[in-house]
């Protein structure tokens, strides 16, 4: 009855059973944290004291601290927002669009890879919360609440507005869906703390799994869920950069306006999302030691993602520059030429060597399916995808229309430590839930055990 | 807990393809199955067990249409009725620009609405104790509960027909 199919690798490595898998991924739920997540975790609670330093300052004094002018009125904080929803859209694209097309390889990466959509959705919304300024006024601006002017209501016409209810309608879904699938596993650990006579934590677990059963009626309406979130989360994942890329597109700015920016900037939050869900956990199946959970085939297959999307993000740089010029406008064509040879041309060619050339190296087999190598790539993609973000927000607006008003942006240490905020944010967030949650869909790996785990010899 | 007491039969199963086999063939027997317990969703199980489709989808459409409906009137009503607005000379009421506010409305509603209906008809919620036959359920085991009461056979013979249909163990578990 063991099913075991030559064409594909194994998916559970190590001869592991049913059982083994309870046992190995709530171990670190259950035991004491290891003096390497403590030493992490320090340095992320570090990072993140530092930026909320920086983010009262900025409250308090006003985003004038920034170094923002009046040529480069977006800068650091737009170019941030994108990137990290864009390292979202990796989170969604495994658990959503791999789920309907029934990969499963994605099964024991989908948890970490949701969690990180999640704390990156929230380091992505704070840049624009905080731009607003007075940000406890701000929900006037965003959000139809009745008020004394009239009632004036939000401009629906507005990208910016539209960027408000893509980002919290994705963050709300990709939420649910993600606790959806913690629900069963808080189960396991539920049950294995009654059994070990922990009665604090399987209070917890139990209040958290919302008393899960496992019956079989649940699961038959479970899975149902689960495909519907999946069918609605896919539209939703495009839509969401989609929108963000709208934010520019529909403004009337060379270099901003045009219509290849919603599938280029899909393309690039995935090829972005996959360089961070391969930076992280290599680290955690390292610390974890989930070697035989995900494994090198899991790596490779993310590494093929990553040529495919890095691929459409080139093609989109070449198509931009052809179109500049064979459009013959000499706005657009000069924003293209000032991009590759003004004054930051280092960040776009940072930018072309790193989105375009680095990943072309994963067609090696040698070099996709080496660990060192994948982790400096996934490092060096998402420089690559924070530049083409600061190249498309600064070099199009620096030089505007009137040369007089020319200008350069210096970034400031409110810019930087803002920057420093949400990854202080974003580490913290992931090692507490690496540490409480636990890190790999058991459930789900239970259910391919006999047809996709290697056999003991 | 109820008062009155309620006896059940457990069988206990190691593996998924054995207990789709032995549902089909305990129920062939006559033998009423309460409720199957598994650790992962085992496919085909529901319909061994003679379940109707779910229905959540449908109450997933009909959250999206709500959400559809109510993201249109809010917007038209607002920028078209209540407070029309000039911004760049454009249409007060004009369709395209209304569209994302809408796809989004329309998912949200949707996605939390279906989950919330999921939650009430499953009967979850943090404060629950659930029940548990047999606590490896969430480990490794596919845990059958059968409630002696509805059937008509004797303890033996449903403890032998589980027994011959594939069951490692059968205890016995009364609430």
């Amino acid at each position: 009855m063991q099913a075991t199919s030559s064409l594909r690798e194994s998916l559970v490595t190590g001869g592991k059973t049913v059982r083994d898998v309870s046992e190995d991924i709530s171990r670190q739920v259950e035991g004491k944290p290891t003096r390497l997540w403590w030493v992490a975790f320090s340095i992320s609670l570090v990072l993140l004291m530092f930026g909320v330093y920086c983010l009262v300052t900025v409250l308090w004094e006003g985003i004038g601290v920034w170094g923002l002018n009046k040529t480069v009125g977006w800068a650091w904080d737009i170019t941030n927002f994108v990137w990290w929803v864009g390292i979202g859209h990796a989170g969604t694209l495994i658990s959503a669009i791999l789920l309907l097309f029934r990969q499963k390889w994605r099964m024991s990466i989908n948890r970490a890879a949701e969690a990180m959509t999640i704390f990156a959705v929230i380091c992505a919304a704070t840049f624009p919360l905080v731009h607003m300024g007075r940000l406890w006024l701000g929900l006037y601006w965003v959000l139809p609440l009745p008020n004394t002017w009239g009632s004036l209501w939000a401009n629906f016409n507005s990208p910016l507005l539209w960027d408000v209810f893509a980002i919290t309608t994705y963050f709300t879904v990709s939420l649910v869906f993600w606790y959806i699938g913690l629900i069963p596993d808080f189960a396991v650990i539920r049950d294995r703390a009654i059994r070990m006579g922990n009665k604090t934590r399987a209070t917890i677990y139990n209040a958290l799994s919302f008393g899960w059963d496992g019956a079989a009626k649940t699961w038959m309406r479970y899975e149902s869920v689960a495909l519907i979130l999946a069918g609605l989360s896919t539209p939703l994942v495009l839509s969401v950069h989609t929108i963000v890329s709208f934010d520019f597109a529909t403004s009337v700015v060379p270099g901003w306006h045009t219509t290849i920016f919603p599938p280029y900037f899909v393309a690039g939050a995935i090829f972005s999302g996959f360089a961070m869900v391969l930076t992280l956990l290599i680290v955690t199946r390292k610390v974890f030691k989930l070697e035989d959970y995900i494994t090198i085939y899991h790596i490779e297959l993310m590494n093929i993602i990553i040529i495919i999307t890095g691929s459409i993000v080139g093609i989109a740089y070449i198509t931009e520059f052809f179109i500049a010029w064979y459009g013959m406008v000499p706005a657009e064509y000069y924003a293209f030429y000032n991009r590759a040879t003004g004054p930051y041309w280092w960040a776009y060619w940072s930018m072309m060597t790193c989105n375009v050339i680095s990943p072309q190296l994963f067609w090696f087999k040698k070099l996709r399916t080496n660990i060192v190598a994948t982790f400096v790539l996934s490092i060096i993609v998402n420089i690559g995808m924070w530049f083409e973000r600061f190249v498309i927000i600064v070099t199009s607006i620096h030089r505007d229309y009137l040369p007089s008003s020319w200008s350069m942006f210096y970034p400031t240490m409110y810019d930087v430590g803002e920057y420093i905020l949400t990854f202080g944010f974003f580490f913290t967030a992931f090692f507490l839930f690496a540490k409480f949650f636990p890190v790999i869909n058991m459930a789900e790996v239970k259910s391919i055990i006999k047809s996709s785990s290697e056999k003991k010899h | 807990m109820s008062s009155t007491s309620e006896n059940y039969l457990v069988g206990i199963f190691d593996d998924e393809d054995i207990l789709l086999h032995g549902v089909d063939g305990i129920r062939d027997k006559g033998v009423k199955i309460h409720e199957v317990y598994t650790p992962f969703p085992v496919h085909g199980l529901d319909e061994a067990l003679g379940y109707k489709r779910s229905r959540l989808p449908i109450a997933a459409f009909l959250f999206g249409m709500t959400g559809t409906i109510l993201a249109l009137t809010m917007q038209i009503w607002m920028l078209g009725f209540d407070w029309p607005m000039i911004i760049g000379g454009k249409n007060f009421v004009s369709l395209p620009p209304f569209i994302p506010v809408t796809f989004e409305l329309t998912v949200l509603l949707s996605a939390l609405g279906m989950v919330a209906t999921f939650f009430i008809v499953s009967d979850m919620k943090p404060y629950k104790t659930p029940r548990s036959y047999d606590i490896r359920s969430t480990d490794d085991k596919h845990v059958m509960a059968i409630n002696l009461a509805s059937n008509k056979l004797s303890k033996e013979d449903i403890s032998r027909i589980l027994k011959d249909n594939g069951a490692s163990e059968v205890n016995e578990k009364n609430f």
